[in-house]
């Protein structure tokens, strides 16, 4: 496959404008802008109904939009959706293989769908399932693979046709953190070839390893940045508090004028604030009034899930 | 062929022969259908329960009675002796058919006079009570016929150059026996494989919509025509098998004469089957589950292709309404090209009709399937 994309849009792999759904009521995606380099992966994440499965499918030309434009590999999602599945790889979220087919029956299956030529074929095969590790299974039907080789399989039957612009959504869910790991190695391996991954997913730790995340909720996009920038955006300090009752503590820090946020960890609470010392000391001081415990208390780095929290329970208020 | 096309195919048939209910489907269902219905579906009327209330107790009285017994129509199950055991032998379904002979029956027929016999018929099934009244006329005119040559005979004429005036003379052609199995299997045939071509194909999108690969194929370049032929060919030929094994098992287990031509018999199958294969691909399309598909697979096929398509109840007299629908079940033509070819041995040239009303059907099905296959979720 070459590339079809014209010299001013080669660098703008996939570019959004006003991009809407609605599903009767609701308003699945309003209003989204945004652009993707050619090369990039670029992450799109939100908690699940944001509207992260409906842009993909858009971006796919699977599903009309409503109004706006997209481009994807220099094709409009609109007038040439053909052309747009011609030149884009769309893993959905439940692996689309056929189970009753071998490892190397699904490769070739999906292989001849796209006109793969015999020759380039042969060689592909080869290389994705050395590239995957699914070499020795080649015979084996897909039923029978474990959730991470389902999913490395799903890859490389997304990748047969080597497509200039891949989409992946939530790729790794309920798949093990060690499949997860080299799953990623995969991706990164594939930005060699100049392929541009367009990535959803519910897992902070994924969105950190993108190059540019996007933060979506409830249709809308929140920020759009690199993960190291998003966290530089987000104004005060972050704090881990641990105190007891925590439900106690939880509302008293809540209600504090200086707190911008406040999150549950575990047994942790995150509390974003305005920091200065003294401000610090007040809150202490009030949460002790209540005969609240207050056991430890340090100031942390944030995480990309912090600022995402902290983000989307901002637009909610 | 577009490598596609063969692809889909490719992998449909890999899939099939993976699967091993689809196998027993596809070989035990029909050869089994044909063998229990084959052997129960059956006009044929005989040994009907007869019982016999003989007031006259006479020479003349029994040879009547022997007249029916020994008929293949009749067995005796009962003799009577009153009236209120007559009704009784009706009501509990003991006799289908009672003989009641009067007590003047020999001293009437001794004295040359016209006598009567009655015979009683259970009308709740009415088919069998019209062929066994039938039967009953037959004998009872046959057995007067005998006795009025036999007083001629008394009477000292010569009888050898006595005939009825006008004797009816009927033949029946294509069955000469009536043997109903020669004109129910051809249309079992045309039913059995009706149900199990819609049958095939009504799961083969729905099932990629429920395992999800439907959306690899929408976001994938391959036309709707494209994968509609792919899932129908495969179909075609594994019914094609079945044409063949329901067709052998037919002349083998059934004797059915095959007057014409087996190459006709299977190229019009062939016709036959992308239709029915096609309504299948249709629900597909439409279904939003593999349970679903299958119930409307069988309500669309069993219903109309036992009951509209002149397999059990002549088209004829149905209501001119309803015979036009009749037009619209492929099975109604089927049956007409296989009784045809099967007993009469016609040719093509008399069955350009109803293969005409195939390929439409078959056109328009597969054609209405590939335009509601959208390429969108």
């Amino acid at each position: 496959m070459t590339r079809h994309a014209s010299d001013d849009t080669a660098l703008r792999a996939i570019a959004v404008q006003g991009l809407r759904k609605t599903f009767g009521e609701l308003v699945a995606v309003d209003g989204l802008d945004l652009t993707v380099q050619s090369g990039e992966i670029f992450g799109l994440v939100g908690p699940d109904g944001a509207g992260k499965t409906t842009t993909m499918r858009m971006l796919c030309g699977i599903l009309d939009p409503d109004a706006g434009e997209a481009q994807v590999a220099g094709a409009d999602v609109r007038r040439q959706p053909e052309a747009v599945k011609r030149r884009i790889g769309y893993m959905s979220q439940r692996f689309s293989l056929y189970g009753d087919l071998t490892v190397a029956e699904n490769l070739r299956f999906y292989a001849k769908i796209y006109h793969v030529p015999e020759a380039e074929r042969r060689r592909r095969e080869e290389e994705l399932l050395a590239f995957s590790r699914l070499a020795p299974f080649r015979t084996r039907q897909a039923q029978y693979l474990s959730g991470g080789m389902k999913q490395k399989l799903a890859l490389a039957c997304t990748l047969i046709h080597t497509p200039t612009v891949l989409f992946l959504d939530e790729p790794t869910t309920g798949v093990d953190p060690v499949s997860r790991r080299e799953f990623w190695k995969i991706l990164y391996a594939l930005l060699k070839d100049g392929v541009t991954v367009f990535v959803s997913t519910p897992y902070m730790d994924e969105a950190e390893r993108c190059h540019r995340v996007a933060l979506m909720d409830r249709g809308h996009l929140l920020h759009c940045d690199t993960p190291a920038m998003l966290k530089q955006q987000m104004q005060g300090e972050l704090l881990e508090i641990v105190a007891q009752p925590q439900r106690e503590a939880r509302g008293v820090i809540a209600a504090h004028p200086q707190v911008r946020g406040v999150q549950v960890f575990g047994d942790r609470l995150h509390v974003w604030m305005d920091h200065t010392d003294e401000n610090e000391t007040a809150l202490l001081t009030a949460v002790r009034q209540q005969g609240i415990t207050v056991a430890h208390v340090r100031r942390v780095v944030p995480s990309l899930e912090d600022v995402f929290i902290s983000m989307v329970a901002g637009g909610q208020r | 062929m577009p490598q596609r096309i063969w692809m889909i195919m490719w992998k449909e048939f890999i899939q099939i022969m993976r699967d091993a209910r689809m196998l027993v489907v596809v070989i035990a269902l029909p050869v089994l259908m044909l063998v229990l219905y084959g052997y129960a579906i059956n006009f044929d009327v005989k040994h009907l329960p007869l019982a016999i209330y003989d007031q006259d107790r006479s020479q003349a009285s029994r040879a009547l009675i022997s007249a029916f017994a020994q008929s293949e129509y009749f067995t005796m199950v009962a003799w009577l002796h009153n009236n209120p055991q007559v009704t009784q032998a009706l009501d509990r379904g003991q006799a289908k058919v009672v003989l009641v002979i009067p007590t003047t029956y020999s001293a009437d027929l001794a004295a040359g006079q016209t006598t009567a016999v009655q015979v009683l018929v259970d009308g709740s099934d009415a088919t069998t009570a019209s062929t066994a009244i039938g039967y009953a006329q037959a004998m009872v005119q046959q057995h007067s016929a005998q006795i009025a040559v036999q007083a001629l005979q008394g009477a000292g004429v010569n009888t050898s150059g006595v005939s009825l005036p006008v004797d009816n003379r009927v033949r029946y052609w294509y069955n000469p026996e009536l043997k109903s199995t020669n004109f129910i299997i051809p249309g079992l045939i045309a039913v059995i494989l009706m149900m199990l071509a819609t049958l095939l194909t009504s799961m083969t999108v729905v099932r990629e919509r429920e395992r999800g690969t439907i959306e690899s194929l929408i976001v994938s370049p391959v036309m709707p025509v494209e994968l509609m032929l792919g899932k129908l060919i495969p179909y075609v030929l594994i019914a094609f098998f079945d044409v063949m094994l329901v067709m052998v098992a037919s002349v083998l287990l059934f004797h059915i004469p095959l007057v014409g031509s087996p190459v006709l018999v299977l190229a019009l199958s062939g016709i036959f089957l992308t239709a029915a294969l096609g309504i299948g691909l249709l629900i597909s399309t439409v279904a939003t589950s593999q349970q679903f598909a299958m119930t409307v697979a069988v309500m669309a096929t069993q219903l109309p292709s036992v009951l509209m398509s002149g397999f059990l109840f002549p088209i004829n007299s149905m209501p001119p309404k309803v015979q036009l629908l009749t037009l619209l079940i492929p099975a109604t033509h089927f049956i007409k090209i296989l009784r045809a070819v099967f007993l009469k041995g016609s040719g093509f040239a008399d069955l350009w009709q109803p293969t005409l009303f195939l390929l439409l059907i078959g056109g328009v099905m597969l054609g209405l399937s590939a335009l509601r296959f959208k390429k969108k979720v």
